[in-house]
Protein backbone atom coordinates (compact mmCIF):
# COMPACT_ATOMS: atom_id res chain seq x y z
CA UNK A 1 0.00 0.00 0.00
CA UNK A 2 1.64 3.19 -1.18
CA UNK A 3 1.24 6.44 0.70
CA UNK A 4 2.51 9.86 -0.35
CA UNK A 5 4.69 11.64 2.22
CA UNK A 6 3.92 15.37 2.07
CA UNK A 7 7.31 16.68 3.21
CA UNK A 8 9.64 14.00 1.86
CA UNK A 9 7.62 14.40 -1.37
CA UNK A 10 7.69 10.77 -2.41
CA UNK A 11 5.38 7.76 -2.20
CA UNK A 12 6.36 5.10 0.32
CA UNK A 13 5.07 1.64 1.23
CA UNK A 14 3.07 2.04 4.47
CA UNK A 15 3.48 -1.60 5.52
CA UNK A 16 7.23 -1.39 5.04
CA UNK A 17 7.48 1.72 7.26
CA UNK A 18 5.18 0.20 9.91
CA UNK A 19 7.26 -2.99 9.77
CA UNK A 20 10.49 -1.06 10.15
CA UNK A 21 9.01 0.85 13.08
CA UNK A 22 7.93 -2.40 14.72
CA UNK A 23 11.28 -4.15 14.14
CA UNK A 24 13.31 -1.25 15.50
CA UNK A 25 10.77 -0.81 18.31
CA UNK A 26 11.22 -4.49 19.21
CA UNK A 27 14.98 -4.07 19.42
CA UNK A 28 14.70 -0.82 21.35
CA UNK A 29 12.25 -2.37 23.80
CA UNK A 30 14.51 -5.37 24.23
CA UNK A 31 17.68 -3.40 24.90
CA UNK A 32 16.13 -0.30 26.46
CA UNK A 33 17.66 1.97 23.82
CA UNK A 34 15.87 4.52 21.65
CA UNK A 35 16.71 2.81 18.39
CA UNK A 36 17.42 6.04 16.53
CA UNK A 37 20.83 4.77 15.48
CA UNK A 38 19.06 1.93 13.63
CA UNK A 39 16.01 3.79 12.32
CA UNK A 40 17.70 6.83 10.80
CA UNK A 41 20.10 4.71 8.67
CA UNK A 42 17.22 2.42 7.64
CA UNK A 43 15.15 5.41 6.51
CA UNK A 44 18.08 6.74 4.50
CA UNK A 45 18.65 3.31 2.91
CA UNK A 46 15.01 3.06 1.75
CA UNK A 47 15.31 6.42 -0.01
CA UNK A 48 14.02 9.04 2.44
CA UNK A 49 16.14 12.19 2.05
CA UNK A 50 18.70 12.21 4.93
CA UNK A 51 17.51 15.61 6.19
CA UNK A 52 13.91 14.35 6.46
CA UNK A 53 15.05 11.07 8.05
CA UNK A 54 17.06 12.82 10.79
CA UNK A 55 14.48 15.52 11.54
CA UNK A 56 11.51 13.11 11.58
CA UNK A 57 13.34 10.56 13.70
CA UNK A 58 13.59 13.18 16.46
CA UNK A 59 9.77 13.08 16.78
CA UNK A 60 9.76 9.29 16.89
CA UNK A 61 12.38 9.19 19.65
CA UNK A 62 10.39 11.80 21.59
CA UNK A 63 7.37 9.46 21.52
CA UNK A 64 9.22 6.32 22.54
CA UNK A 65 11.11 8.08 25.34
CA UNK A 66 7.83 9.53 26.67
CA UNK A 67 6.63 5.98 27.25
CA UNK A 68 9.91 5.16 29.01
CA UNK A 69 9.99 8.29 31.16
CA UNK A 70 6.40 7.69 32.34
CA UNK A 71 7.19 4.11 33.32
CA UNK A 72 10.27 5.16 35.29
CA UNK A 73 8.45 8.15 36.79
CA UNK A 74 5.79 5.85 38.16
CA UNK A 75 8.50 3.77 39.84
CA UNK A 76 10.22 6.98 41.05
CA UNK A 77 13.32 5.71 39.27
CA UNK A 78 14.70 8.98 37.99
CA UNK A 79 16.85 11.77 39.37
CA UNK A 80 15.03 15.02 38.56
CA UNK A 81 17.88 17.33 39.64
CA UNK A 82 20.46 15.44 37.59
CA UNK A 83 17.95 15.31 34.75
CA UNK A 84 17.47 19.09 34.85
CA UNK A 85 21.23 19.73 34.59
CA UNK A 86 21.49 17.25 31.71
CA UNK A 87 18.49 18.74 29.90
CA UNK A 88 19.95 22.26 30.12
CA UNK A 89 23.15 21.04 28.46
CA UNK A 90 21.22 18.91 26.00
CA UNK A 91 19.11 21.83 24.81
CA UNK A 92 22.24 23.92 24.16
CA UNK A 93 23.78 20.98 22.28
CA UNK A 94 20.62 20.49 20.22
CA UNK A 95 20.56 24.16 19.29
CA UNK A 96 24.18 24.03 18.11
CA UNK A 97 23.51 20.70 16.39
CA UNK A 98 20.61 22.00 14.32
CA UNK A 99 22.66 25.06 13.28
CA UNK A 100 25.52 22.77 12.22
CA UNK A 101 23.04 20.48 10.43
CA UNK A 102 21.54 23.37 8.44
CA UNK A 103 24.96 24.72 7.46
CA UNK A 104 26.25 21.33 6.34
CA UNK A 105 23.07 20.82 4.34
CA UNK A 106 23.46 24.22 2.69
CA UNK A 107 26.99 23.52 1.49
CA UNK A 108 26.07 19.96 0.49
CA UNK A 109 28.12 17.94 2.96
CA UNK A 110 25.32 16.68 5.20
CA UNK A 111 25.35 13.14 3.81
CA UNK A 112 29.13 12.84 4.14
CA UNK A 113 29.01 14.19 7.69
CA UNK A 114 26.26 11.71 8.64
CA UNK A 115 28.14 8.74 7.14
CA UNK A 116 31.48 9.61 8.73
CA UNK A 117 29.92 10.41 12.12
CA UNK A 118 28.06 7.11 12.18
CA UNK A 119 31.27 5.24 11.41
CA UNK A 120 33.27 7.12 14.04
CA UNK A 121 30.65 7.26 16.81
CA UNK A 122 28.98 3.86 16.47
CA UNK A 123 32.27 2.22 15.51
CA UNK A 124 34.09 3.37 18.63
CA UNK A 125 31.15 2.83 21.01
CA UNK A 126 30.35 -0.56 19.46
CA UNK A 127 33.98 -1.72 19.56
CA UNK A 128 34.51 -0.72 23.19
CA UNK A 129 31.23 -2.38 24.19
CA UNK A 130 32.29 -5.53 22.34
CA UNK A 131 35.58 -5.68 24.20
CA UNK A 132 33.95 -4.86 27.52
CA UNK A 133 31.15 -7.41 27.23
CA UNK A 134 33.47 -10.12 25.90
CA UNK A 135 35.67 -9.55 28.93
CA UNK A 136 32.63 -9.66 31.24
CA UNK A 137 31.43 -12.95 29.75
CA UNK A 138 34.91 -14.39 30.05
CA UNK A 139 35.13 -13.23 33.66
CA UNK A 140 31.72 -14.62 34.61
CA UNK A 141 32.67 -18.02 33.11
CA UNK A 142 35.79 -18.09 35.28
CA UNK A 143 33.83 -16.86 38.26
CA UNK A 144 35.99 -13.76 38.77
CA UNK A 145 34.23 -10.83 40.38
CA UNK A 146 34.92 -7.42 38.85
CA UNK A 147 37.41 -5.41 40.89
CA UNK A 148 35.88 -2.67 42.98
CA UNK A 149 37.23 0.81 43.09
CA UNK A 150 39.45 1.39 46.07
CA UNK A 151 38.85 4.30 48.40
CA UNK A 152 40.94 7.41 47.72
CA UNK A 153 41.33 6.55 44.01
CA UNK A 154 40.12 9.44 41.84
CA UNK A 155 40.03 10.19 38.15
CA UNK A 156 41.17 13.68 37.01
CA UNK A 157 37.65 14.91 36.19
CA UNK A 158 36.50 14.27 39.72
CA UNK A 159 38.69 17.12 40.94
CA UNK A 160 37.02 19.80 38.77
CA UNK A 161 35.22 22.74 40.44
CA UNK A 162 31.48 23.64 40.56
CA UNK A 163 30.51 20.46 42.31
CA UNK A 164 26.87 19.71 42.95
CA UNK A 165 25.40 17.04 45.19
CA UNK A 166 22.67 14.93 43.60
CA UNK A 167 20.82 13.33 46.50
CA UNK A 168 18.67 10.91 44.54
CA UNK A 169 21.71 9.45 42.78
CA UNK A 170 23.91 9.83 45.81
CA UNK A 171 26.73 11.42 43.80
CA UNK A 172 28.77 14.59 44.25
CA UNK A 173 30.23 15.66 40.91
CA UNK A 174 31.42 18.72 39.01
CA UNK A 175 28.93 20.30 36.60
CA UNK A 176 31.63 20.71 33.94
CA UNK A 177 31.99 17.11 32.68
CA UNK A 178 28.22 16.61 33.05
CA UNK A 179 27.56 19.63 30.83
CA UNK A 180 30.17 18.56 28.27
CA UNK A 181 28.53 15.14 28.03
CA UNK A 182 24.98 16.45 27.74
CA UNK A 183 25.91 19.13 25.19
CA UNK A 184 27.66 16.46 23.11
CA UNK A 185 24.65 14.09 23.28
CA UNK A 186 22.28 16.90 22.31
CA UNK A 187 24.53 17.89 19.41
CA UNK A 188 24.96 14.34 18.10
CA UNK A 189 21.23 13.70 18.48
CA UNK A 190 20.24 16.69 16.38
CA UNK A 191 22.76 15.97 13.62
CA UNK A 192 22.44 12.18 13.43
CA UNK A 193 18.81 11.52 14.39
CA UNK A 194 19.71 9.47 17.46
CA UNK A 195 18.63 9.77 21.09
CA UNK A 196 22.08 8.90 22.33
CA UNK A 197 20.98 6.57 25.15
CA UNK A 198 23.56 3.97 24.14
CA UNK A 199 26.31 6.53 24.91
CA UNK A 200 24.60 8.36 27.75
CA UNK A 201 23.75 5.34 29.93
CA UNK A 202 27.26 3.79 29.97
CA UNK A 203 28.81 7.25 30.41
CA UNK A 204 26.62 8.03 33.45
CA UNK A 205 27.34 4.63 34.98
CA UNK A 206 31.08 4.36 34.36
CA UNK A 207 32.16 8.00 34.54
CA UNK A 208 29.74 9.52 37.04
CA UNK A 209 28.79 6.33 38.92
CA UNK A 210 25.09 7.09 38.76
CA UNK A 211 23.31 4.09 40.31
CA UNK A 212 21.70 1.66 37.89
CA UNK A 213 18.30 2.21 39.53
CA UNK A 214 17.95 5.78 38.24
CA UNK A 215 20.29 5.90 35.26
CA UNK A 216 17.91 4.79 32.50
CA UNK A 217 15.01 6.95 33.68
CA UNK A 218 17.25 10.01 33.99
CA UNK A 219 18.88 9.56 30.59
CA UNK A 220 15.44 9.04 29.02
CA UNK A 221 14.31 12.33 30.55
CA UNK A 222 17.25 14.12 28.92
CA UNK A 223 16.55 12.36 25.56
CA UNK A 224 12.84 13.21 25.73
CA UNK A 225 13.45 16.93 26.32
CA UNK A 226 16.24 17.31 23.76
CA UNK A 227 14.29 15.40 21.10
CA UNK A 228 11.16 17.51 21.61
CA UNK A 229 13.35 20.58 21.26
CA UNK A 230 15.09 19.09 18.20
CA UNK A 231 11.73 18.36 16.54
CA UNK A 232 10.57 21.94 16.99
CA UNK A 233 13.92 23.40 15.90
CA UNK A 234 14.21 21.22 12.80
CA UNK A 235 10.63 22.10 11.87
CA UNK A 236 11.21 25.81 12.44
CA UNK A 237 14.51 26.13 10.57
CA UNK A 238 14.81 23.48 7.85
CA UNK A 239 11.15 22.37 7.50
CA UNK A 240 12.17 18.71 7.16
CA UNK A 241 9.92 17.07 9.77
CA UNK A 242 7.43 14.80 7.98
CA UNK A 243 4.45 14.42 10.30
CA UNK A 244 2.93 11.53 8.32
CA UNK A 245 6.19 9.58 8.38
CA UNK A 246 6.57 10.33 12.10
CA UNK A 247 3.06 9.03 12.82
CA UNK A 248 3.72 5.76 10.97
CA UNK A 249 7.06 5.24 12.74
CA UNK A 250 5.57 5.95 16.17
CA UNK A 251 2.67 3.52 15.67
CA UNK A 252 5.00 0.76 14.48
CA UNK A 253 7.50 1.50 17.23
CA UNK A 254 4.98 1.47 20.10
CA UNK A 255 3.82 -2.05 19.31
CA UNK A 256 7.29 -3.38 18.59
CA UNK A 257 8.62 -2.02 21.87
CA UNK A 258 6.01 -3.89 23.95
CA UNK A 259 7.02 -7.28 22.55
CA UNK A 260 10.69 -6.34 22.67
CA UNK A 261 10.53 -5.52 26.37
CA UNK A 262 9.12 -8.98 27.12
CA UNK A 263 11.79 -10.70 25.01
CA UNK A 264 14.52 -8.65 26.70
CA UNK A 265 13.76 -10.10 30.13
CA UNK A 266 14.86 -13.55 28.98
CA UNK A 267 18.42 -12.59 28.07
CA UNK A 268 21.31 -12.59 30.56
CA UNK A 269 23.07 -9.31 31.29
CA UNK A 270 26.44 -10.03 29.67
CA UNK A 271 24.97 -11.59 26.55
CA UNK A 272 22.55 -8.71 26.41
CA UNK A 273 25.39 -6.18 26.16
CA UNK A 274 27.27 -8.32 23.65
CA UNK A 275 24.22 -8.48 21.35
CA UNK A 276 23.72 -4.72 21.59
CA UNK A 277 27.42 -4.16 20.90
CA UNK A 278 27.25 -6.35 17.78
CA UNK A 279 24.19 -4.43 16.61
CA UNK A 280 25.83 -1.02 17.08
CA UNK A 281 29.08 -2.17 15.51
CA UNK A 282 27.15 -3.66 12.59
CA UNK A 283 25.49 -0.34 11.75
CA UNK A 284 28.91 1.36 11.86
CA UNK A 285 30.30 -1.29 9.50
CA UNK A 286 27.40 -0.80 7.11
CA UNK A 287 28.26 2.90 6.84
CA UNK A 288 31.98 2.10 6.66
CA UNK A 289 31.35 -0.18 3.66
CA UNK A 290 29.80 2.78 1.86
CA UNK A 291 33.01 4.76 2.01
CA UNK A 292 35.53 1.89 1.91
CA UNK A 293 34.26 -0.18 -1.00
CA UNK A 294 34.83 1.09 -4.53
CA UNK A 295 31.41 2.44 -5.49
CA UNK A 296 29.60 1.03 -8.53
CA UNK A 297 28.36 4.52 -9.34
CA UNK A 298 30.90 7.20 -8.55
CA UNK A 299 28.60 10.10 -9.34
CA UNK A 300 25.66 11.46 -7.40
CA UNK A 301 23.17 14.22 -8.13
CA UNK A 302 21.82 16.60 -5.51
CA UNK A 303 19.19 19.22 -6.03
CA UNK A 304 20.49 22.47 -4.56
CA UNK A 305 17.73 24.80 -5.57
CA UNK A 306 14.25 23.32 -5.45
CA UNK A 307 12.42 23.71 -8.73
CA UNK A 308 9.31 25.81 -8.39
CA UNK B 1 20.51 32.19 -26.36
CA UNK B 2 19.81 34.87 -28.97
CA UNK B 3 21.72 32.85 -31.55
CA UNK B 4 19.57 29.85 -30.73
CA UNK B 5 16.38 31.88 -31.04
CA UNK B 6 17.53 33.18 -34.40
CA UNK B 7 18.21 29.64 -35.55
CA UNK B 8 14.74 28.67 -34.42
CA UNK B 9 13.19 31.52 -36.31
CA UNK B 10 15.15 30.58 -39.39
CA UNK B 11 14.18 26.96 -39.01
CA UNK B 12 10.51 27.86 -38.93
CA UNK B 13 10.78 30.51 -41.63
CA UNK B 14 12.17 27.96 -44.08
CA UNK B 15 8.96 26.30 -45.29
CA UNK B 16 7.54 29.67 -46.40
CA UNK B 17 4.02 30.30 -45.13
CA UNK B 18 2.92 28.24 -42.12
CA UNK B 19 0.89 25.71 -43.96
CA UNK B 20 0.23 23.43 -40.97
CA UNK B 21 -1.18 24.32 -37.60
CA UNK B 22 -1.42 22.28 -34.41
CA UNK B 23 -4.46 22.00 -32.17
CA UNK B 24 -3.57 20.58 -28.78
CA UNK B 25 -5.56 19.33 -25.85
CA UNK B 26 -4.50 17.68 -22.57
CA UNK B 27 -6.68 15.21 -20.66
CA UNK B 28 -5.96 17.18 -17.50
CA UNK B 29 -4.32 20.51 -16.83
CA UNK B 30 -3.81 19.92 -13.17
CA UNK B 31 -2.49 16.84 -11.41
CA UNK B 32 -3.26 16.83 -7.74
CA UNK B 33 -1.03 14.76 -5.46
CA UNK B 34 -3.05 13.06 -2.74
CA UNK B 35 -2.02 10.46 -0.15
CA UNK B 36 -2.36 7.55 -2.58
CA UNK B 37 -0.40 9.27 -5.36
CA UNK B 38 2.04 6.95 -7.09
CA UNK B 39 2.18 8.74 -10.42
CA UNK B 40 -0.28 9.86 -13.05
CA UNK B 41 -1.06 9.26 -16.70
CA UNK B 42 -1.96 12.10 -18.99
CA UNK B 43 -3.10 11.95 -22.58
CA UNK B 44 -2.24 14.65 -25.07
CA UNK B 45 -4.41 14.86 -28.16
CA UNK B 46 -3.33 16.78 -31.21
CA UNK B 47 -4.83 17.56 -34.57
CA UNK B 48 -2.90 18.83 -37.57
CA UNK B 49 -4.81 21.50 -39.46
CA UNK B 50 -3.88 22.29 -43.03
CA UNK B 51 -5.18 25.17 -45.07
CA UNK B 52 -6.57 24.45 -48.51
CA UNK B 53 -3.62 25.84 -50.36
CA UNK B 54 -1.18 23.36 -48.85
CA UNK B 55 0.16 20.88 -51.29
CA UNK B 56 -0.32 17.29 -50.26
CA UNK B 57 2.86 15.88 -48.76
CA UNK B 58 4.37 12.73 -50.08
CA UNK B 59 5.88 11.84 -46.73
CA UNK B 60 4.14 11.34 -43.41
CA UNK B 61 4.32 13.61 -40.38
CA UNK B 62 6.52 13.13 -37.35
CA UNK B 63 5.53 14.45 -33.92
CA UNK B 64 7.94 15.11 -31.06
CA UNK B 65 6.50 16.02 -27.65
CA UNK B 66 8.87 17.58 -25.11
CA UNK B 67 7.56 17.58 -21.55
CA UNK B 68 9.67 19.78 -19.27
CA UNK B 69 9.20 19.96 -15.52
CA UNK B 70 10.15 22.94 -13.35
CA UNK B 71 13.80 23.95 -13.59
CA UNK B 72 16.21 23.83 -10.69
CA UNK B 73 19.93 23.76 -9.93
CA UNK B 74 21.71 20.49 -9.39
CA UNK B 75 25.18 19.61 -8.20
CA UNK B 76 26.81 16.49 -9.64
CA UNK B 77 29.51 15.11 -7.36
CA UNK B 78 32.18 12.57 -8.14
CA UNK B 79 33.60 10.25 -5.49
CA UNK B 80 37.34 9.74 -5.52
CA UNK B 81 39.63 7.58 -3.41
CA UNK B 82 41.13 9.77 -0.70
CA UNK B 83 43.45 7.45 1.17
CA UNK B 84 41.34 4.35 1.92
CA UNK B 85 38.07 6.28 1.73
CA UNK B 86 35.77 7.00 -1.16
CA UNK B 87 34.52 10.54 -0.64
CA UNK B 88 32.95 13.25 -2.76
CA UNK B 89 35.78 15.22 -4.28
CA UNK B 90 35.06 16.94 -7.59
CA UNK B 91 31.76 18.56 -8.50
CA UNK B 92 30.00 20.56 -11.23
CA UNK B 93 26.93 22.72 -10.91
CA UNK B 94 24.20 22.73 -13.51
CA UNK B 95 21.68 25.52 -13.35
CA UNK B 96 18.15 25.64 -14.75
CA UNK B 97 17.97 21.91 -15.44
CA UNK B 98 14.38 20.61 -15.80
CA UNK B 99 13.57 18.31 -12.90
CA UNK B 100 11.60 16.14 -15.31
CA UNK B 101 12.08 15.61 -19.02
CA UNK B 102 10.07 13.33 -21.28
CA UNK B 103 10.66 13.37 -25.00
CA UNK B 104 7.94 11.39 -26.69
CA UNK B 105 7.76 10.72 -30.40
CA UNK B 106 6.09 8.44 -32.93
CA UNK B 107 9.42 6.83 -33.83
CA UNK B 108 12.94 7.03 -32.35
CA UNK B 109 14.41 10.54 -32.54
CA UNK B 110 17.44 9.68 -34.72
CA UNK B 111 15.03 8.49 -37.43
CA UNK B 112 13.05 11.75 -37.30
CA UNK B 113 15.81 14.30 -37.73
CA UNK B 114 19.57 14.67 -37.66
CA UNK B 115 21.54 15.43 -34.49
CA UNK B 116 22.16 19.03 -35.45
CA UNK B 117 18.48 19.72 -36.09
CA UNK B 118 17.49 18.04 -32.80
CA UNK B 119 19.96 20.25 -30.94
CA UNK B 120 18.69 23.31 -32.77
CA UNK B 121 15.10 22.53 -31.86
CA UNK B 122 16.09 21.42 -28.33
CA UNK B 123 14.44 18.06 -28.79
CA UNK B 124 15.51 15.18 -26.57
CA UNK B 125 17.17 14.88 -23.17
CA UNK B 126 20.61 15.56 -24.62
CA UNK B 127 19.53 18.91 -26.05
CA UNK B 128 17.69 19.97 -22.88
CA UNK B 129 20.70 19.43 -20.62
CA UNK B 130 23.29 21.77 -22.11
CA UNK B 131 26.94 21.41 -21.09
CA UNK B 132 27.85 23.78 -18.27
CA UNK B 133 31.47 23.85 -17.25
CA UNK B 134 33.09 25.88 -14.54
CA UNK B 135 32.99 29.50 -15.48
CA UNK B 136 36.68 30.01 -14.73
CA UNK B 137 37.86 27.27 -17.07
CA UNK B 138 38.15 27.89 -20.77
CA UNK B 139 38.24 24.20 -21.46
CA UNK B 140 36.92 21.66 -18.98
CA UNK B 141 37.85 18.14 -20.12
CA UNK B 142 36.03 16.41 -17.23
CA UNK B 143 32.71 18.16 -17.68
CA UNK B 144 31.22 15.66 -20.19
CA UNK B 145 31.58 12.91 -17.55
CA UNK B 146 29.49 14.90 -15.09
CA UNK B 147 26.87 15.72 -17.69
CA UNK B 148 26.64 12.07 -18.76
CA UNK B 149 26.35 11.03 -15.11
CA UNK B 150 23.54 13.52 -14.53
CA UNK B 151 21.56 12.16 -17.48
CA UNK B 152 22.32 8.53 -16.59
CA UNK B 153 21.21 8.93 -12.94
CA UNK B 154 18.05 10.86 -13.82
CA UNK B 155 17.16 8.26 -16.47
CA UNK B 156 17.61 5.51 -13.87
CA UNK B 157 15.21 7.38 -11.55
CA UNK B 158 12.67 7.64 -14.36
CA UNK B 159 12.84 11.43 -14.33
CA UNK B 160 14.47 11.73 -17.77
CA UNK B 161 12.58 9.67 -20.34
CA UNK B 162 12.87 9.21 -24.08
CA UNK B 163 10.18 7.12 -25.72
CA UNK B 164 9.97 6.65 -29.46
CA UNK B 165 6.62 4.86 -29.27
CA UNK B 166 4.59 7.07 -26.97
CA UNK B 167 3.04 9.08 -29.79
CA UNK B 168 0.53 7.23 -31.95
CA UNK B 169 -1.25 8.54 -35.00
CA UNK B 170 -4.98 8.03 -34.77
CA UNK B 171 -5.44 9.08 -38.37
CA UNK B 172 -3.26 10.86 -40.88
CA UNK B 173 -3.86 14.20 -39.15
CA UNK B 174 -4.56 13.31 -35.55
CA UNK B 175 -2.26 11.92 -32.87
CA UNK B 176 -2.23 10.97 -29.24
CA UNK B 177 0.67 11.01 -26.79
CA UNK B 178 0.77 9.13 -23.49
CA UNK B 179 2.54 11.15 -20.77
CA UNK B 180 3.51 9.25 -17.64
CA UNK B 181 4.30 11.34 -14.55
CA UNK B 182 6.19 9.27 -11.91
CA UNK B 183 5.37 9.40 -8.19
CA UNK B 184 8.63 11.19 -7.45
CA UNK B 185 7.93 13.95 -9.98
CA UNK B 186 8.51 17.39 -8.51
CA UNK B 187 5.71 19.89 -8.04
CA UNK B 188 5.28 22.80 -10.36
CA UNK B 189 4.52 23.81 -13.91
CA UNK B 190 5.19 21.39 -16.76
CA UNK B 191 5.56 22.75 -20.30
CA UNK B 192 4.53 20.49 -23.14
CA UNK B 193 6.12 21.56 -26.44
CA UNK B 194 4.90 19.79 -29.54
CA UNK B 195 6.93 19.95 -32.75
CA UNK B 196 5.58 18.75 -36.06
CA UNK B 197 8.16 17.62 -38.57
CA UNK B 198 8.29 16.04 -41.99
CA UNK B 199 11.41 14.74 -43.72
CA UNK B 200 13.53 15.96 -40.81
CA UNK B 201 12.34 19.55 -41.25
CA UNK B 202 10.22 21.32 -38.64
CA UNK B 203 6.86 22.51 -39.91
CA UNK B 204 5.28 24.08 -36.88
CA UNK B 205 5.45 24.10 -33.11
CA UNK B 206 2.95 24.75 -30.36
CA UNK B 207 2.85 24.33 -26.61
CA UNK B 208 0.48 23.66 -23.76
CA UNK B 209 1.11 23.27 -20.03
CA UNK B 210 -0.09 21.47 -16.92
CA UNK B 211 0.77 21.80 -13.25
CA UNK B 212 1.45 19.22 -10.56
CA UNK B 213 0.19 20.40 -7.18
CA UNK B 214 -0.31 18.82 -3.79
CA UNK B 215 -3.87 17.86 -2.95
CA UNK B 216 -5.90 19.18 -0.01
CA UNK B 217 -4.37 17.66 3.13
CA UNK B 218 -0.88 17.25 1.67
CA UNK B 219 -0.88 20.87 0.53
CA UNK B 220 -2.03 22.12 3.91
CA UNK B 221 0.63 20.10 5.74
CA UNK B 222 3.39 21.24 3.39
CA UNK B 223 2.32 24.88 3.64
CA UNK B 224 2.09 24.65 7.42
CA UNK B 225 5.57 23.13 7.64
CA UNK B 226 7.00 25.86 5.43
CA UNK B 227 5.18 28.90 6.72
CA UNK B 228 4.42 28.05 10.33
CA UNK B 229 7.46 25.96 11.16
CA UNK B 230 7.41 26.50 14.91
CA UNK B 231 3.71 25.72 15.23
CA UNK B 232 4.04 22.71 12.95
CA UNK B 233 6.98 21.48 15.04
CA UNK B 234 5.10 21.99 18.31
CA UNK B 235 2.09 20.12 16.92
CA UNK B 236 4.30 17.22 15.77
CA UNK B 237 6.03 17.10 19.16
CA UNK B 238 2.66 17.18 20.94
CA UNK B 239 1.44 14.31 18.76
CA UNK B 240 4.57 12.34 19.64
CA UNK B 241 4.17 13.02 23.37
CA UNK B 242 0.50 12.10 23.46
CA UNK B 243 1.04 8.90 21.48
CA UNK B 244 3.89 7.99 23.81
CA UNK B 245 1.63 8.64 26.80
CA UNK B 246 -1.22 6.67 25.18
CA UNK B 247 1.10 3.68 24.81
CA UNK B 248 1.77 3.62 28.56
CA UNK B 249 -1.97 3.68 29.23
CA UNK B 250 -2.77 0.90 26.76
CA UNK B 251 0.10 -1.38 27.70
CA UNK B 252 0.07 -0.72 31.42
CA UNK B 253 1.08 -3.85 33.28
CA UNK B 254 0.19 -3.63 36.94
Amino acid sequence: MQFYLPIAELPIDVLMILGMGAAVGFISGMFGVGGGFLMTPLLIFVGIPPAVAVATQAAQIAASSTTGVMNYWRKRALDLKLGAVMVAGGVVGTFLGVLFFNNMRRIGYLETVISLSYVALLGSVGASMLVESARAIHASRKGVRPARRRAGQHAWYEGLPFKIRFHRSGIYVSVIPLTVLSVFIGFAGAVLGIGGGFILVPALIYIFRVPAAVVVGTSLLQILCTMVFATVMHAATNHSVDVVLALLLIIGGVFGAQFGARAGMKIRGEHFRLLLAILIFGVAMRFALDILVTPAERYSVTLTETPR
Amino acid sequence: MIARLLLLVLAFAAPAARAEQLLLSLSAERISITSNFTGADLALFGAIERDGATVARASTYDVVVNVRGPRGSVVVREKSAIGPFWLNADQRRYIAIPAFIATLSNRPLPQIAGDLMLQKLTLGVDALVPPQGRRTDIFDPDEPNFRQALMRLRRAEGLFVENGQAVTFLSQNAFRAAIRIPGTAPLGRYDVDVTLLADGVPLTRDSIAFTVIKGGVEQRLATASRERGVLYGLATALMALSLGWLATVIFRRD
